[in-house]
C-alpha cells in the first residue's frame, strides 16, 4: 500500500473568477491521502470546477495545489468524467480504451495486457471488452472509464459525479466495486457527488461547500469501517451524519 | 435449398422491391407518357428505346471510353482536393485564431460558384485537360477543407481533456483523439466533394472545349437530336454519381463505425 501522506492534497489561497464574479476567493482545503473524500454543495457553487482545478484541467487565477508537497506533473492521477459517452474513445474497443493511458505513453503491449488482465480480475468484469463502447450499457461504459482511469496505477483518483447518468442498479454495483478497489489499493479518491446519501456512504470525509463565492461550510468525518454495505444505511451514526449534513446543506443553499 | 434460406431469399426480394417501388413507378409513368405520346416523341423516347441505345453504346464500347475519362478526371480532381484539403483543414481547424483570420476568405470562396473560375483557370493552365481537373479540384478542396476544419474545431472537449489528464503528449492527443474526432465530419466533406467534382467535370466537358467525356457525349447527342442517346448518357452519368456516393458511404460506415452512436 502507498504511503497515504504522499497522495494528500493541499490547496492554499485558491482564487478563480468567472466572467466578473468571483467563484473562489482565498480558498484553502486539505484532502488527506489514502481516504475517500466527497465534495458536496449547492448548484452552481463550482464543485466540478474545483475538481477540475485540482486535476489541472482548468487553470487557477491564483493559489497553489500541491500533492504531498509535489507538483501535479510529478504524480500520477486518474480522472473519471460524468459523461462516459463523451469521455471514452468510440473508435477503440473497450479493452483498448482501458490500455490507452499505458499504450500512449510507450508501455509495451505485453505490460498493457498484463495490467488490463489485472484490472479485469479486480473488477470481476463479466461482459465482452472486445466490443466498442457504444455497444455497451451505460453502467458498463462507466466501469470501463473507471478501469481506464486506474490503468496507470494512479496515486489519486478524481471522479466527477460518476454515477449521475446511471440507473440505480448500475450505481449500486459500481459504487461497491469502487469501494473494493479503494480497500485493495488505498488510492486517494476525491469525488464530486450530487447525492448526499451516496457521499456519506462512501466517504471518510464529506466536504460541504457554500454558495458563491464558495467557501467550506463544514468538513464532516465518517469513520465507519469498510467494506461498508447497505446495512450501514440504517446505522444510527450514518443516519445522524446524513441528517446533520443535510441541515448544513439546507442552511447554505437557502442563504441569500 | 432449405426452406429457411428460401424464406430469406424471398424476404430479400420483397425488401428490394419495396425499396425500389418509386423507381418502378417513375419508369411506368415514363413508359405510359411516351407510349401515349403525351409528350413529343422527339423530346421523350420510350424507356425501351433509351435502354436499347444505352446497350448499343455499351456493346460498341464508345460510351465506356467517355465514362472512363469522366471518372478518371473526377477522381483525379478529387485526389488533388483530398491531398490539399485535409491537411489545410487540420491546420486551420486546430487553432480558432488562425481559422477566424481566414474565415471571410473561406466563406467568400465557398459562396463563389467554382464554374465562375473557368476562364481564370483556362488562362493559368491552358485549354487542356488539366484546367478542368484543376477547377474541379479547387471546388472539391474547399468543401473538404472546411468540413475537416469544422471536424477538428468541434472535437469533443471531454475526450481531449480525458487524454490530457492521462498525461498523453500533445502531438499524440492530436493524432489519437482530435484526428479521429474530426473523421465523421471529414467524411461528409469527402462525399460532398466527390459529387461536386463530378458536377464540375461534366460542366467543363460540355462547355470548355472538350472532345470527349460524358458531358461532351450528352451535349453531342442533344446537338443532333439523338434523344435516346442523350437520356442513355444522362442515366450512365447518374449511375457513376450514385456509385461513387455508395462507395464512399460504405467506406465511411466501415472507417467511422462510431458515427452517430
Amino acid at each position: 500500500m502507498k504511503k497515504p501522506q504522499e497522495a494528500s492534497i493541499s490547496i492554499t489561497g485558491l482564487a478563480k473568477r468567472f466572467e466578473k464574479s468571483p467563484l473562489y476567493q482565498n480558498f484553502s482545503l486539505e484532502i488527506p491521502g489514502g481516504q475517500i473524500t466527497c465534495i458536496f454543495g449547492p448548484n452552481g457553487c463550482g464543485k466540478s470546477t474545483l475538481l477540475n482545478m485540482i486535476a489541472g484541467l482548468i487553470p487557477l487565477d491564483s493559489g497553489q495545489v500541491r500533492f504531498g508537497g509535489r507538483a501535479l506533473k510529478d504524480i500520477k492521477i486518474g480522472y473519471v468524467f460524468q459523461n462516459y459517452r463523451d469521455a471514452l474513445f468510440p473508435w477503440l474497443r473497450a479493452i483498448d480504451n482501458i490500455k490507452y493511458p499505458l499504450s500512449s505513453t510507450g508501455v509495451s503491449s505485453r505490460q498493457c495486457r498484463l495490467r488490463a488482465e489485472e484490472l479485469i480480475h479486480q473488477f470481476d468484469v463479466g461482459f465482452d471488452l472486445n466490443r466498442y463502447p457504444y455497444e455497451l450499457s451505460g453502467g458498463q461504459q462507466q466501469l470501463v472509464s473507471i478501469m481506464r482511469s486506474l490503468a496507470t496505477k494512479p496515486k489519486i483518483l478524481f471522479l466527477d459525479e460518476p454515477f449521475s447518468a446511471l440507473d440505480y442498479e448500475s450505481t449500486l454495483s459500481i459504487r461497491d466495486k469502487l469501494q473494493d478497489v479503494f480497500i485493495s489499493t488505498g488510492v486517494t479518491i476525491v469525488m464530486v457527488s450530487h447525492d448526499l446519501e451516496e457521499a456519506v456512504y462512501l466517504a471518510d470525509n464529506i466536504v460541504l461547500l457554500t454558495k458563491r463565492p464558495t467557501q467550506i461550510a463544514e468538513v464532516i468525518t465518517f469513520n465507519a469501517g469498510r467494506p461498508r454495505t447497505p446495512n450501514i444505511l440504517s446505522d444510527p451514526e450514518f443516519v445522524r451524519l446524513k441528517a446533520y449534513s443535510l441541515d448544513v446543506f439546507r442552511r447554505e443553499a437557502n442563504r441569500s | 435449398m432449405s426452406s429457411s434460406s428460401l424464406n430469406r431469399l424471398s424476404k430479400a426480394a420483397t425488401s428490394l422491391l419495396s425499396v425500389n417501388i418509386g423507381t418502378l413507378i417513375l419508369l411506368a409513368i415514363w413508359w405510359i407518357a411516351a407510349a401515349l405520346e403525351l409528350i413529343d416523341r422527339v423530346l421523350l423516347p420510350t424507356p425501351a428505346e433509351t435502354f436499347v441505345s444505352l446497350w448499343n453504346a455499351l456493346i460498341s464500347g464508345d460510351i465506356l471510353q467517355d465514362f472512363g475519362l469522366t471518372l478518371y478526371r473526377s477522381l483525379y480532381a478529387f485526389m488533388i482536393a483530398l491531398v490539399i484539403g485535409v491537411p489545410i483543414g487540420i491546420i486551420l481547424g486546430s487553432s480558432e485564431k488562425i481559422y477566424q483570420s481566414f474565415e471571410f476568405l473561406i466563406d467568400f470562396f465557398r459562396s463563389t460558384p467554382a464554374t465562375a473560375m473557368f476562364p481564370l483557370f483556362l488562362i493559368v493552365f491552358g485549354i487542356g485537360d488539366f484546367a478542368k481537373v484543376a477547377v474541379a479540384a479547387f471546388a472539391g478542396a474547399l468543401i473538404i477543407f472546411f468540413n475537416t476544419a469544422y471536424g477538428v474545431m468541434n472535437a469533443r472537449k471531454t475526450r481531449i481533456m480525458a487524454a490530457k489528464v492521462m498525461g498523453v503528449p500533445r502531438w499524440r492527443v492530436f493524432r489519437d483523439v482530435i484526428f479521429f474526432e474530426s473523421l465523421p465530419q471529414t467524411f461528409i466533406g469527402l462525399r460532398t466533394s466527390i459529387s461536386l467534382t463530378l458536377v464540375v467535370i461534366i460542366v467543363a466537358e460540355m462547355f470548355v472545349g472538350s472532345t470527349n467525356g460524358m458531358g461532351q457525349r450528352i451535349i453531342d447527342a442533344q446537338q443532333v437530336f439523338d434523344m435516346p442517346q442523350m437520356y442513355a448518357s444522362i442515366i450512365a452519368t447518374g449511375v457513376m454519381g450514385y456509385g461513387l456516393n455508395q462507395i464512399f458511404l460504405i467506406t465511411e460506415n466501415k472507417f467511422v463505425h462510431w458515427k452517430g452512436r
